[in-house]
């Protein structure tokens, strides 16, 4: 599988090197090259410094042949821009957004997005813990 | 009508003193305390300091009566999720986005953004409109019609002058609505209208016979 990942945090870099290891095709895009220290030492995919949401530096990534595209950058709204770009503009099959406002995080999935959002995620597991 | 402006840097105060002038109910959301302040103290109490993409705060202002909600941020993505927060959200009929990046026009008017200002291109629009050289302007777009209004200059080398309009191969899709000649007042352009060099010629056409157009008019 292709995979473009958006955002190279610590949840971005992790995920890149996951999908590497089990032998993914992986590009990763984060507007600060600094932020490739999150990746693997043993990473074997593309990473790439520019901004994703330019459509040009998406085509450079390779998002008209992705499978998938991920992006979980640290900005909400980058995300949500990002996750419709490659969804409605690019047609990118499966498409998945993290989105840390569960609010927002709501109203995106009604729209169609596929979304997570590490908040509610989160708060849930931390109750689960406490009532077990 | 009720109008709500999301971003109160200097677009965002220009913009809401220039709408409450006209008489409109204006409520701002502002990110930085600072500039809500600024806002507060000089145009009267109609900031409020929050974040224009929280549904918590776009509902504590009232946006499901709002009219109009315009987003003027310095960033693209914050002002297309602020209009579809509007949008879906609370019903807001009418939004629009400032955009930066040109190229973001095109997407955000996919994603259901009903009108965008770039002010990159309104800069770009203007050049074109002081620099004589340039064949053809745009004026005007009606985008959901597919239709432009542009201004084409006549050169004092052009191989139409001295012709009346029938001579010329104008392609079907346009029409020609007004001819400003140099030194005399503008006309209303008839089939027998002379085209003289100087001139500029108002014309409405689709953009793909722009350049049938401008070569008809100024000749190969």
């Amino acid at each position: 599988m292709k995979v473009v990942i958006m955002g190279c945090s610590r949840v971005g870099g992790r995920l890149a090197g996951l999908l590497d290891a089990e032998g993914h095709s992986v590009t990763i895009v984060d507007i600060d090259a600094y932020s490739f220290r999150w990746l693997p030492p043993d990473f074997k995919g593309t990473a790439l410094a520019g901004n994703g949401l330019d459509q040009e530096m998406l085509k450079r990534a390779g998002i008209e042949e992705a499978d998938a595209f991920v992006v979980a950058t640290q900005g909400d709204n980058r995300n949500i821009m990002a996750a419709q770009v490659a969804k409605h503009i690019f047609h990118v099959p499966k498409v998945v957004c993290r989105i840390r406002d569960p609010l927002r995080e709501e109203l995106y999935s009604t729209l169609g997005l596929e979304t997570l959002s590490p908040t509610k995620i989160l708060a849930q597991m931390l109750k689960e813990k406490l009532e077990s | 009508m009720y109008i709500i402006v999301v971003g109160g840097g200097r677009v965002g105060y220009y913009l809401t003193k220039a709408l409450l002038s006209e008489g409109h109910e204006v409520t701002v959301v502002e990110k930085h305390a600072r500039f809500c302040k600024i806002i507060n103290n000089e145009l009267g109490d109609i900031c409020v300091h929050g974040d224009g993409c929280e549904a918590f705060t776009l509902d504590e202002i009232g946006t499901g009566r709002a009219d109009m909600f315009i987003a003027v941020t310095g960033d693209d993505e914050d002002n297309l999720v602020a209009c579809q927060m509007a949008k879906h959200k609370f019903n807001v009929s009418r939004t629009i986005a400032r955009i930066r990046n040109p190229q973001n026009e095109a997407i955000f008017k996919k994603l259901g953004i009903d009108i965008t200002v770039s002010s990159t291109n309104v800069i770009l629009e203007h050049i074109e409109e002081d620099v004589l050289v340039q064949p053809l302007t745009h004026l005007l777009t009606i985008r959901d019609k597919g239709l432009e209004i542009v201004e084409v200059k006549i050169p004092p080398d052009s191989t139409t002058i001295g012709k009346p309009i029938k001579e010329l191969s104008l392609p079907k899709e346009s029409r020609l609505a007004l001819i400003i000649p140099k030194e005399r007042k503008p006309r209303l352009p008839t089939s027998d209208t002379i085209i003289r060099g100087g001139d500029r010629i108002i014309a409405i056409t689709t953009p793909e016979s722009e350049d049938e157009l401008r070569t008809a008019l100024r000749g190969g």
